[in-house]
């Protein structure tokens, strides 16, 4: 290729850009823009018609002006004669012009489609690219409609040139991105796949991107790709590093084939046959030996290109998870990684090697290395990387080395890069509790954290530690006599203080028995904080004060005292004032008993996810954190915060401490009583620690008056969609499973949680953007089907949805809350239909709302005898609902809970309806040698026992 | 797969931008923005490699030009490095010892080399004789600027 040589190439072009380039200022530049633009138009307006040269020449400076941040709302007519031309480098302009700056205008859609398809009938090669590119620039629906049908054929017809396949392969993948449905490949499925047989390297590298996206949307049709990617990939790394010419990059033999291949491999377990089994192994072997060997090239070239192959290997075998031996010599090679004088290869050893520890093949193997680890967290330079480290020392942490962590990530935290703070304090947090054997540890633990970054403690970070300590009273002591030693600290975080105040509140009798920390020192230690904090946290010492009246009467006059001062009881905060004069009022007119009974301690917490891990979750996105980690979070969780029923919410409310009138009701009066009025901050406090989690439905019956109205929801949708097909399948999931994905596609996941307390269930629907464009007029509603519209009058379920946000950012996620309430039984589900537009197109989809009737479930503890003696009750043919199926997830996993008799397994249980309470029975008996079951559920309305028996019958 | 490419000076003047999938102009620039100073703020020795919103930013300095690119979650970063080298490798054999003036100059040849060596955010072909023979057919070039720098 000669250096650029002039020509006649565009002098007016240049000459304008050097222009802009001397511009001395902003203003300068924009005046002569303008004035360029001024004469753009008229020579465009003009009589004199254009030669393709000018044309050509205009349309740059204008593509030129647009890049420079300014906006062109003209020459898009120009470009398309252009693109018309039968000059190439006309039409290349053209081309370009129309793809950077893509205009929905119709009338020039038709025309632009209409040049591209001269274009791609022409079989002039160069023409024929051009075209496709231009396609694929702009991606757009209508482009898809005109041309997803014309592509495949050009594809794999045999007298396409090798640079025109390359590049409709391409251009397909885009448009299968953008309209998957327009792209129907079917008949050429077998002929794609084929292509990575193709001798030409191009059209392989091209074509394997367009196979890995084909094949994560429809595995089954693909899947022959995969021993074609191994013989291909075998081929490749066997290869000697000369035989593959121009594809050898830097002495490494096809680099970007070689990973686009092991990445296609991972939309696939391992392969079944032995054969291309065995030759994949040994195709990784391989891979990982070259990694010893001395590299081929001092340059950085060579070493990323043979690293990229690496590093895509191991995360195949990860993928995997089954080749022990393989998953240790990743991580030994991961773990010299860590110590490369390269940063970039540093900081992705680190990040491999997250995923790595979560392998019970590899855990241990990855735990050896906590030390360099450790110091990486230490030396590292670059906070990229540090943040990784970080990382990788929460994956490998388990019981073993919990201590050891979470004391370096501590001193960590007292220099940590603000950016990263709150993110670790989460961890340290999640690590303290999760693997805490001695409860005193977890208490100063937090308390540290509090010490050394206070401002990054968040709510949830203090509530659960408050959370824990309640609901373990072998602590409660120490927590007690730690805060009180932490409050000595002349200057000490607000958090503290609030930790302190509540747990002294409670517990501050446990710790009375020593002069030093006597009733009237803790509270003089928690007074001298009082002055130096915000109002929320001054609200809740006044809490404290009244609780320390109940504990200790011998603080009742100078707790009285500082409530009746001035600052106290006319406070200009309306929360403090109203607080002080209650209390003041309580704690001298209440009988002892009466107060004992109103500031009685606080009952243990209902038994929930950790919120600190749901805010984790949060905050780095669904998904972040793996599925293993979130069961072990609830598992973990289970353990350290013993027993706990879900119902003790309405006693928290009750007793909390803030609600100064005993007769402060669940009932809704709330409201109406100056006197019950909650305090909102305290009173909300306990409750917001389940935010995360979302409050418990006989909360929400009590704070939204709407809830328990019977009105009919209001329906609309003007055309909603009919339910999509797998709509079913969807509900299913979710029949035993109250929390997950419920649907997802390329623009859109929505999240499920829910929970449900006798009739009552509240629903998140969290609908999640996936693109990057937002989705305008976003609306849902929620309508009935078949059998609940029939009998309009009779509802069986009354749906009550907020409405949502009508804008959803790209990237971003709104949730909506549902409020259910179960009247009678039901069968069919409601039907969410979602609407809403993305660049432009009107996307409307209606799926199964989750709700089916055995959400309504109740336990019922049964002894066998009064079972069987039920059972017969129910006798009547009616009342029995019978299914006989295969089992489809094999036997040894029972998603049942119920008492074991024989080989029998039965569960007892009420639906609670509005109308009535339906009891159930249900037996379970399986035949091993046939892998079958038979199920019958009994109960006393033929409609439940006939839709239970279908609902469960799914799920084994 | 690519979500865009952006070429930018150090003094923050963008140079060359080239977007993947369907965005706004309002949030382009947005982006460009704020993408600009989170690397022109990195030190020279720091990691090629960064987490930025939901994607992974890929960046590498050649002479005055940052080249950076935003590639999705499960895509490989030391690749993608690849990928900008491999750009500015076809960039100097059709310029000749390029410079930050030639693609000022010659911005609509930096597109045509982009658009034969990348389509839809994937690699079209790796191979250097392949990309510049299509370019080849475009044969009236432009002018020579006088500077050279040399990016390499």
């Amino acid at each position: 290729m000669p250096a650029v040589s002039k020509g006649d190439g565009m002098r007016g072009l240049a000459v304008f850009i050097s222009d802009i380039r001397n511009c001395k200022s902003k203003e300068a530049e924009i005046k002569r823009i303008n004035k360029e633009l001024a004469n753009i138009r008229s020579k465009f307006k003009g009589d004199k018609a254009l030669d393709g040269y000018s044309k050509k020449k205009y349309v740059c400076k204008l593509l030129f002006i647009f890049l420079l941040g300014h906006d062109i709302d003209f020459g898009h007519m120009e470009a398309v004669n252009l693109l018309s031309s039968n000059k190439y480098t006309e039409k290349q302009i053209g081309y370009l012009f129309i793809s950077v700056l893509v205009n929905s205008n119709s009338e020039l859609i038709r025309l632009i489609n209409n040049g591209i398809k001269n274009d791609l009938s022409s079989r002039n090669p160069t023409f024929m690219c051009l075209a496709l590119h231009c396609i694929a620039n702009v991606g757009s629906r209508e482009m898809a409609e005109a041309f997803a049908g014309e592509i495949p054929r050009i594809l794999v017809a045999g007298d396409t040139m090798d640079s025109v396949k390359q590049s409709a392969a391409l251009c397909l993948l885009r448009l299968y991105k953008t309209s998957p449905d327009l792209v129907l490949m079917g008949e050429w499925t077998s002929r794609v796949v084929h292509l990575l047989n193709d001798q030409h390297m191009g059209v392989v590298t091209a074509a394997i991107s367009l196979i890995t996206c084909l094949s994560q949307k429809n595995p089954d049709e693909f899947k022959t790709c995969v021993s074609l990617a191994v013989s291909r990939l075998s081929r490749i790394v066997s290869s000697a590093s000369t035989d593959l010419q121009d594809y050898t990059y830097y002495f490494v033999p096809a680099p970007w084939l070689s990973c686009k291949l092991l990445r296609l491999l991972q939309c696939y377990p391992p392969p079944e046959d032995g054969a291309v089994k065995g030759r994949l192994v040994e195709c990784l072997e391989t891979i990982l030996n070259k990694a010893q060997e001395p590299p081929k090239s001092k340059k950085v070239q060579h070493s990323n290109a043979k690293n990229a192959i690496l590093f895509e290997a191991i995360a195949l075998i990860i993928h995997y998870d089954s080749e022990p031996n393989l998953l240790v010599r990743a991580c030994n090679q991961l773990g010299q990684f860590l110590q490369h004088r390269e940063t970039n290869l540093r900081y992705l050893a680190l990040e491999s090697m997250c995923t790595l520890a979560s392998s019970e093949f590899s855990h241990e193997a990855v735990k050896t290395h906590i030390e360099t680890v450790i110091n990486a967290l230490k030396t590292e330079r670059d906070v990229s990387v540090r943040q990784r480290a970080a990382d990788l020392l929460y994956a490998m942490c388990d019981r073993s080395n919990a201590k050891q962590i979470v004391a370096e990530m501590l001193s960590y935290l007292e220099t940590a890069d603000y950016s990263i703070r709150e993110e670790m304090v989460l961890k340290v947090a999640i690590l303290a509790e999760k693997y805490a054997v001695d409860y005193s540890w977890y208490v100063d633990t937090i308390l540290n954290l509090i010490r050394i970054a206070g401002d990054y403690v968040s709510e949830e970070v203090w509530y659960r530690v408050i959370q824990i300590v309640i609901n373990r009273d072998d602590v409660q002591g120490y927590a007690a006599k730690t805060v009180f030693e932490a409050l000595q600290a002349p200057a000490c975080h607000e958090n503290m203080v609030k930790v302190g105040g509540y747990i002294l509140g409670e517990f501050g009798n446990l710790i009375a028995g020593d002069p030093r920390s006597s009733p009237l020192v803790q509270f003089n230690l928690l007074h001298s904080k009082f002055h130096l904090c915000s109002v929320p946290t001054r609200a809740l010492l006044l809490s404290a004060y009244i609780k320390f009246i109940n504990l200790f009467p011998e603080t009742k006059s100078t707790i009285q005292e500082v409530l009746r001062s001035d600052s106290q009881i006319r406070n200009s905060d309306v929360e403090l004032q109203q607080r002080a004069v209650e209390y003041l009022k309580l704690s001298s007119i209440a009988s002892t008993d009466v107060l004992a009974t109103v500031l009685e301690e606080m009952p243990p917490f209902p038994e929930r996810e950790s919120s600190i891990l749901a805010k984790l979750k949060k905050k780095k996105g669904p998904g972040a954190v793996s599925s293993t980690e979130q069961e072990d979070g609830k598992r973990e969780g289970g353990e350290l915060n013993g027993g706990g029923e879900r119902g003790a919410d309405s006693t928290i409310a009750a007793s909390n401490a803030s609600t100064p009138s005993p007769s402060a009701d669940l009932l809704g009066l709330r409201s109406s009583g100056p006197v019950s009025a909650a305090p909102p901050s305290a009173g909300s406090l306990l409750v917001d620690v389940f935010s995360e989690a979302g409050p418990a439905a006989p909360a929400a019956a009590v704070n939204d008056d709407g809830f328990l109205s019977s009105a009919p929801p209001s329906v609309v949708s003007e055309d909603p969609a009919p339910p999509m097909p797998q709509s079913d399948e969807l509900l299913h999931k979710f029949v035993c499973k109250s929390n997950g994905v419920l649907f997802e596609n390329q623009l859109l996941q929505i999240g499920v949680k829910s929970e449900y307390r006798q009739n009552l269930g509240r629903m998140y629907l969290f609908y999640g953007n996936k693109t990057s464009v937002q989705f305008v007029s976003f609306s849902t509603s929620v309508t009935y089907t078949g059998e609940l519209q029939s009998h309009i009058h009779e509802l069986s379920l009354n749906v009550q949805t907020k409405p949502v946000e009508p804008l959803v950012e790209g990237g971003a996620q709104v949730q909506q809350v549902i409020n259910i309430e179960c009247l009678t039984d039901f069968s069919d589900a409601p039907l969410l239909n979602i609407k809403f537009r993305y660049g432009g197109a009107l996307q409307n989809l209606t799926l199964k709302l989750p709700v089916t009737v055995n959400k309504f479930f109740q336990p019922t503890e049964m002894v066998s005898h009064d079972f069987f003696q039920r059972w017969k009750q129910l006798s009547q043919p009616q009342q029995e609902a019978q299914k006989i199926f295969k089992a489809s997830h094999g036997m040894d996993k029972e998603v049942l809970k119920g008492k074991r008799i024989m080989e029998n397994f039965v569960c007892a249980g009420v639906i609670q309806t509005k109308a009535q309470q339906v009891g159930c029975l249900l037996r379970l008996e399986p035949n091993a040698q046939a892998q079958m079951y038979r199920l019958t559920l009994r109960s006393s309305k033929d409609t439940v026992s006939k839709r239970l028996c279908d609902l469960l019958a799914e799920q084994f | 797969m690519m979500r865009f490419m952006l070429l930018f000076s150090r003094q923050g003047k963008l140079r060359l931008q080239k977007w993947y999938t369907a965005t706004a102009e309002r949030d382009k620039k947005k982006m460009v923005r704020e993408l600009m100073q989170v690397v022109l703020a990195r030190k020279p020795k720091m990691c090629s490699f960064l987490e930025w919103r939901d994607l992974k930013i890929v960046y590498k300095r050649y002479a005055s030009l940052y080249f950076c690119c935003a590639v999705e979650e499960q895509d490989n970063e030391l690749i993608t490095l690849e990928v900008i080298h491999r750009f500015v490798e076809l960039l100097d054999k059709y310029f000749g010892s390029v410079c930050e003036l030639d693609i000022i100059f010659n911005f609509e040849k930096a597109y045509f080399i982009l658009d034969e060596f990348l389509m839809g955010g994937e690699i079209q072909d790796t191979s250097k004789k392949s990309v510049l023979k299509a370019i080849e057919q475009a044969d009236l070039l432009q002018e020579v600027c006088d500077v050279h720098l040399g990016l390499l």
